[in-house]
C-alpha cells in the first residue's frame, strides 16, 4: 500500500493538480494548515473566561475546545491517508483542463483585481469600482478587447447600479459619483 | 383540509399581476444564470438572493421559487447541450442526454427533461404540501437533545454518503464548523474567533460563504486551468417530443419521482442517490436496452424527474425541521435568515401566509418554467456559448455586488476573497463543499441545542439522549459511520464467498 509513497523529486510547489503518478506530496500542506487551524481555536478558546451558569452548564468554551481537538486529531487520519496515497481528484468542469499545470498568472491578477476593488468600492463607488472589477477579470482572463470591454463593463455597473441600489434598494454605494447619479 | 385553504390563500396572493410578474422575472433570471456553464443551482440561488433584499419577505420568497426551479432547469440544460453537470446531482442526466444530444436528439432530450421536471415538481410539491403538515406535528413534540441528534446525522449524513473519501469530507465539515463558530456566542456573549475585528462579532454571514466558497472559489478554479478552446455546444432546435417518446418517458417520469420525493425528504437524503437509483430501474425496465449508452430517453427522463421531485422533497425538511440536506436547501435556509425568518414547525404557526405564499409560488414557478422554457430553450442554448472571461468576471462582477449588499461593508469583500481562495484550494484537493456550507449553518445551532439538552440535565451527558426520537437517530448515525465497515468484513467476504461458490 505504501508503495505509492515514491516522492517524485522534480515537483514544484503548485505542481499540476492533473499529474497522475506519485502521491499528492501537497496535501501535506492542507494537514499543516489543519493543524494551524486546530491550534488557533483551541488557544483562542482558552482565551475565553470560562463562564457557566444554571442556565448554560457548558459555557462558549467547550465546542471551540471540542472542535480545535477534532480538527486536529482529524489531521492524523489525513496525513496518514495521504502517506498511503490518497488523494482528492481535483474538480473537473466542462471549462477545466487539468492536463496543464496551474496558471498562477491569472489567479494573482484576478486576486488583484478583487482586492482593488474590495479597497476602492467606498471611495471610487460601486458604478467605478465594479466596472474596473469587471473589465480588470476580462483583461486577467485573456480578453484583449479594451474598449469593448470598457463599455460592457460601464453598462453593467450603470446598470446593476441603478436596478439594484435604485430600483431594488441594495445597498451599493455612490462614491464619487453621489449626486451625479 | 385547513391546508387546502392555506394553499388557496396562497395562490390568491400569488395572482396579484405585480406578483405574478416577480415570479416570471425569478424564472426567466434563475434559468438564465443557471444555464450558465459551472453555474450549479445552489450557486444560482447564492448569486441572486441580494437582488431580493430590498423587497419584502413575500415578494422576496415568490421570486425565489421562481429561481429555484429556474436554476434546476437551467442546469440539466448544461448538463445535456455541454456535457457539464454544474451538480452532482444532474450527472446521471448528462450521462444520457449529452448522447441523446450528440445523436442529433437535443431537442427531444431538453423536452423530456423540462416535462419530466414539471411533472415531478408539481407531483413533489403536492406531496410537499401532504407531507410537510404531519412532518411539524411531528417536529412540534421534539425536544433540544432530538434536534441535536438529528443536525447530528446531518452532518455525518453530508459528510459520509455523498463523496468518495470520508476523510476530506469531515476535513470540509470542520472547517464550516469553525467559520460557523466566529462571532458572539449567543449564550454567554463572549467572542469567538473575532480577532478583535469588530465587524465579526456578528459572525460571517452565510451568503457571503456561499457566494464566495461556490461563486468566487469556482471562478478562480477555472481561471487557473481554463480550457482555451471552447466547449462544444451542440445546436438544438425548439424542444419537442415525438409519440413514442411520450410513451416512453411518461412512467420513468413517475417512477422518478417515486424515488426522488422520499429521499430529499429524509433528512440524510439528497439527489445522488435517488437519481443513480433511477437510471438503474430505467436501464433494467427499458424496452430498448441496446439504447443505453448511446442516448435512451428513459435515462433522462426518469432521472431528471428524481432529480426535481428530490428538491421538492429537500423543502420538507427544511421548512419543518429547519435541517437543510443539500446545498440549494442550504442556501434558501441563509435567505430565510436574512430575514430575520427561522424555518422549524413555529415556522407554520408564525409566518403561515408566507410559507403558504412561497408553496404556491413553487407551483406557479414550475407552471412558468415549462411555458417558457419550452419555446426558449434555443436562446438558453446561445448563453452556452458566453466568452468565457466575460463569463467569470461576470461571476466575480455580481459575486463582489452580492457581498458588499450584505451588509455594505468592505470587509464582506475581503472575507470573500479569503474565502473563494479556500474554496479554490477545496477543488484543488478535491474536498467537497457541500458539508462546508451545511456545518457552516447548522454549526451555530447545533451547538445552541447541545448546549440546551445539557442545560435540562444540568450538564450531565445523558441529557443528550432525549427520547424514541433521538435513539432512533443516533442509530442511523451509528449504521452510516459502521456501514463501510460492515461492507468490507462483511458484505465483501459473503459475495466474494457465493462466487466462489
Amino acid at each position: 500500500m505504501s508503495l505509492r509513497v515514491n516522492p517524485v523529486k522534480d515537483r514544484t510547489v503548485g505542481d499540476t493538480p492533473g499529474s497522475r503518478q506519485g502521491g499528492d506530496r501537497a496535501q501535506y500542506g492542507v494537514c499543516v494548515f489543519l493543524a494551524l487551524l486546530g491550534t488557533a481555536v483551541i488557544v483562542d478558546a482558552l482565551g475565553i473566561p470560562h463562564i457557566t451558569s444554571g442556565t448554560d452548564p457548558v459555557g462558549p468554551r467547550a465546542v471551540p475546545l471540542i472542535l480545535g481537538a477534532l480538527l486536529l486529531v482529524l489531521v492524523v487520519f489525513y496525513a496518514v491517508d495521504v502517506a498511503r496515497g490518497g488523494r482528492g481528484e481535483p474538480e473537473a468542469g466542462e471549462d477545466v483542463d487539468l492536463s496543464q499545470g496551474s496558471d498562477w498568472r491569472t489567479v494573482l491578477l484576478l486576486v488583484g483585481v478583487f482586492l482593488a476593488n474590495a479597497l476602492l468600492i467606498e471611495r471610487l463607488g460601486w458604478v467605478i469600482s465594479g466596472g474596473l472589477l469587471f473589465w480588470g477579470a476580462a483583461f486577467a482572463l485573456g480578453n484583449r478587447h479594451y474598449i469593448r470591454n470598457l463599455l460592457i463593463a460601464a453598462t453593467l455597473s450603470l446598470t446593476t447600479f441603478y436596478a439594484f441600489a435604485i430600483g431594488l434598494g441594495v445597498n451599493l454605494p455612490a462614491g464619487v459619483l453621489q449626486g451625479i447619479l | 383540509m385547513d391546508n387546502l385553504n392555506n394553499l388557496m390563500q396562497g395562490f390568491v396572493d400569488v395572482m396579484d399581476p405585480m406578483n405574478l410578474l416577480l415570479a416570471l422575472i425569478g424564472v426567466l433570471v434563475g434559468t438564465a444564470v443557471g444555464v450558465l456553464p459551472g453555474i450549479g443551482p445552489a450557486m444560482t440561488v447564492a448569486l441572486l438572493l441580494p437582488i431580493t433584499y430590498g423587497m419584502e419577505p413575500v415578494q422576496a420568497f415568490i421570486m425565489f421559487a421562481g429561481i429555484f426551479y429556474g436554476g434546476m432547469y437551467g442546469g440539466s440544460t448544461t448538463s445535456i447541450l455541454l456535457n457539464t453537470p454544474g451538480e452532482s446531482s444532474s450527472v446521471v442526466t448528462a450521462i444520457e442526454g449529452n448522447k441523446m444530444a450528440k445523436a442529433g436528439r437535443a431537442a427531444q432530450a431538453l423536452a423530456t427533461a423540462a416535462i419530466g421536471s414539471f411533472v415531478a415538481g408539481t407531483i413533489g410539491t403536492l406531496l410537499l404540501v401532504l407531507v410537510t403538515p404531519f412532518v411539524v406535528d411531528l417536529a412540534v413534540s421534539l425536544g433540544a437533545p432530538d434536534y441535536f441528534a438529528l443536525m447530528l446525522l446531518a452532518f455525518i449524513a453530508v459528510t459520509s454518503v455523498l463523496g468518495s473519501s470520508r476523510i476530506r469530507g469531515f476535513v470540509s465539515l470542520l472547517l464550516g464548523l469553525t467559520i460557523g463558530l466566529v462571532g458572539i456566542d449567543s449564550v454567554s456573549g463572549q467572542q469567538r474567533l473575532t480577532l478583535g475585528i469588530p465587524q465579526l462579532a456578528d459572525g460571517i454571514d452565510v451568503v457571503v460563504v456561499a457566494v464566495g466558497i461556490f461563486a468566487v472559489g469556482e471562478a478562480l478554479w477555472v481561471a487557473a486551468h481554463l480550457r482555451r478552446r471552447p466547449a462544444e455546444v451542440i445546436p438544438v432546435g425548439r424542444p419537442w417530443m415525438g409519440r413514442s417518446d411520450w410513451k416512453r418517458s411518461w412512467m420513468p417520469w413517475l417512477r422518478g419521482t417515486a424515488y426522488g420525493f422520499p429521499f430529499g425528504a429524509l433528512p440524510a437524503g439528497g439527489a445522488e442517490i435517488p437519481t443513480f437509483l433511477s437510471y438503474a430501474t430505467e436501464k433494467r425496465l427499458t424496452k430498448h436496452p441496446e439504447e443505453f449508452g448511446k442516448g435512451a430517453i428513459e435515462g433522462v427522463a426518469g432521472p431528471e424527474a428524481a432529480n426535481n421531485a428530490s428538491a421538492a422533497g429537500t423543502l420538507v425538511p427544511m421548512l419543518a425541521i429547519g435541517l437543510p440536506t443539500n446545498a440549494t436547501a442550504a442556501v434558501m435556509l441563509a435567505a430565510f435568515q436574512s430575514y430575520g425568518i427561522q424555518p422549524g414547525p413555529l415556522l407554520f404557526e408564525r409566518e403561515a401566509s408566507l410559507v403558504w405564499v412561497l408553496i404556491a409560488s413553487l407551483f406557479i414557478g414550475n407552471l412558468l418554467l415549462l411555458l417558457l422554457n419550452l419555446p426558449l430553450a434555443p436562446a438558453w442554448a446561445k448563453l452556452l456559448q458566453i466568452p468565457r472571461p466575460y463569463l467569470y468576471a461576470g461571476i466575480l462582477f455580481f459575486a463582489s455586488m452580492g457581498a458588499y449588499a450584505v451588509g455594505a461593508q468592505p470587509l464582506d469583500l475581503f472575507l470573500l476573497l479569503t474565502l473563494g481562495l479556500l474554496g479554490f484550494a477545496m477543488r484543488r484537493f478535491g474536498l467537497p463543499v457541500l458539508p462546508l456550507i451545511v456545518g457552516v449553518i447548522l454549526g451555530p445551532r447545533a451547538e445552541l441545542q447541545g448546549r440546551r439538552s445539557l442545560q435540562l440535565s444540568g450538564g450531565e451527558l445523558s441529557g443528550l439522549l432525549g427520547g424514541p426520537v433521538s435513539y432512533t437517530v443516533y442509530t442511523a448515525v451509528a449504521l452510516v459511520l459502521v456501514w463501510p465497515l460492515i461492507r468490507r468484513f462483511v458484505l465483501s467476504p459473503l459475495r466474494a464467498r457465493n462466487a466462489a461458490a
